[in-house]
């Protein structure tokens, strides 16, 4: 699937929740089962800081593609973390910097990404960018 | 006319609390932030901003004069509301944070020097610390911290190892912005007196749940916000005795700060244009002047009555919920209560309760050295106003409860 058909599926699952308690319900229920990322990956240099919460990024590059891995303190963060990393784990480094995200404002969450929050989310899709810029 | 004793009357009088917020009743619980204005106090800004606007102190004209007048009986409420000796020492600055950095500069760059020291606690917010850190870099001075215990309260006793002779200032907070707790500023006023040390208190909270007396509390400096008084953002005060002000050289050099300028010497306006270099937020300090005029129509007693059933209701029931740990445990508090709650990240129900229409605050709370010594990343607060109401302070527990219920 491409980044565009994987944001497509996301945009429809979420189409599902009118109130918005249903939709972090399910963001919950999805940084739940975001696998936990090792301590070893956990460290300073992974870590993006932020008022609200702390985000750790971890990249990896195996057969030209990029596979990330994260966690957060908070867990709704967490699910749209896992979202992110649904969307750009085991992509190309050029699909990732040729990518122009749509599906977070598609499932209103763009609140979430504006630097008021400072919860991290911004940082990391940069973080994913700058990954991405220095392998290709 | 009596004065307004209801949270019902008073909540009519601030428009902000009408709207509704993602769909729902907004339930206002950030307070300790900023607070919303009256009516009174948005009129006037709305009428200087269209029709009365000149700048002050500079012209003939009939608008300079009328900005003017509104300026300085501004400073003479603010006076009063204070019971400050004088109105000039009423200096306007653009809020708490820059009367501390004012005094930091000025008050260190006289009288600070090499193997000194500055007293502060462990409870204060970041504008109450960076300042000094700054102040002691530059003169080569040392910062020594008082420290509280388990339940947020000033180590008393520990003041009287940390204050000697090489202590030039202590500079602390009348009421943390995280644990809420009315400290006892009187005791370590007459031991700094004592010694003949100034004190300089942070007064951005406290100046919205206590009485102020300027006069018998003896402080030397205090410093508060407009925006947290129901006024507008971008001013705030900074009280200093005359004598400790009229001793200290200015910070910032401009208009209106000047006696005679000339290439080879300047000499300075005295108090308090001194201290008030170029065009001053001068609808900012007309606007907080209003304010303080809306806080005299208040009875106070009566608001601070209800705020002591707030609190005891609070304490008890968020103590029944488990899992909470609430920092700053006083029977001196303000409705303030900054928590955690295990198994459940601040952010993340702050979030949730947003949906529901309540607004709280969540995170470091400019306070990370007190965060520390408390071993938490991170904090969710609720702080009430004199317009919050207990039915709102039933929302806020329920939309918690709901909140928890979704995230452990």
């Amino acid at each position: 699937m491409t980044i565009k058909e994987v944001e497509q599926e996301i945009v429809e699952e979420f189409s599902i929740f009118t109130e918005w308690m249903d939709k972090y319900e399910y963001l919950i229920e999805l940084g739940k089962s975001l696998p936990i990322i090792g301590d070893s990956a956990k460290q300073e240099g992974n870590l993006i800081k932020g008022c609200q919460s702390r985000v750790w990024l971890n990249a990896q590059m195996s057969d030209n593609k990029l596979f990330f891995t994260a966690d957060s303190d908070a867990i709704i963060t967490k699910g749209i973390i896992s979202l992110l990393v649904r969307v750009y784990s085991g992509r190309t480094p050029k699909e990732i910097l040729e990518a122009d995200i749509e599906f977070i404002e598609k499932i209103g969450l763009q609140d979430n990404l504006s630097p008021t929050r400072a919860n991290g989310l911004l940082s990391m899709i940069r973080q994913i960018k700058y990954y991405a810029a220095a392998y290709s | 006319m009596g004065k307004i004793s209801s949270v019902s009357e008073i909540r009519k009088h601030f428009p902000a609390l009408e709207q509704q917020v993602n769909g729902k009743r907004l339930v206002y619980l950030d307070n300790g932030a900023t607070a919303h204005k009256p009516q009174s106090v948005i009129d006037l800004i709305n009428q200087m901003n269209s029709r009365t606007n000149g700048n002050i102190h500079r012209a003939v004209h009939e608008l300079s004069a009328q900005t003017t007048a509104l300026y300085e009986s501004a400073r003479e409420d603010i006076q009063k509301y204070l019971n400050a000796a004088h109105p000039q020492e009423i200096i306007f600055t653009s809020g708490t944070t820059a009367s501390i950095n004012l005094v930091a500069y000025s008050f260190a760059s006289r009288f600070l020097n090499k193997g000194d020291a500055i007293i502060i606690t462990e409870a204060e917010h970041h504008s109450n610390i960076v300042p000094w850190q700054m102040a002691c870099e530059m003169r080569g001075a040392e910062l020594r911290v008082l420290p509280v215990d388990d339940r947020g309260n000033w180590i008393l006793e520990s003041l009287d190892k940390l204050l000697d002779n090489s202590v030039k200032l202590v500079a602390v907070s009348q009421i943390s912005n995280v644990l809420g707790i009315i400290n006892p500023i009187e005791d370590v006023i007459s031991k700094a007196h004592s010694l003949g040390v100034p004190v300089l208190i942070d007064g951005a909270q406290g100046v919205v749940h206590t009485k102020v007396d300027l006069q018998k509390l003896d402080c030397d400096f205090y410093a508060f916000s407009g925006h947290k008084l129901y006024g507008p953002t971008g001013i705030g005060v900074l009280y200093g005795k005359k004598e400790l002000l009229d001793s200290m050289p200015p910070w910032m050099g401009g208009g209106d700060m000047v006696d005679s300028v000339t290439f080879r010497k300047t000499t300075y306006a005295p108090l308090p244009l001194k201290f008030e270099a170029g065009t001053p937020n001068f609808i900012g300090a007309a606007a907080l002047g209003e304010a303080i005029r809306f806080m005299n129509q208040i009875d106070l007693d009566a608001v601070s009555i209800y705020e002591k059933e707030i609190v005891a209701f609070l304490k008890e029931e968020l103590y029944k919920i488990e899992g909470v740990k609430v920092y700053g445990v006083s029977d001196k508090k303000i409705p303030l209560f900054s928590f955690t709650v295990e198994g459940a990240y601040p952010s993340d129900i702050a979030m949730i309760m947003d949906k529901l229409g309540i607004a709280l605050r969540s995170g470091l709370m400019c306070a990370e050295p007190l965060m520390q010594r408390f071993g938490a990343e991170s904090m969710l607060r609720a702080s009430f106003g004199m317009y919050n109401t207990m039915e709102e302070a039933q929302i806020f527990l329920e939309g918690l409860k709901r909140a928890l219920k979704m995230l452990r």
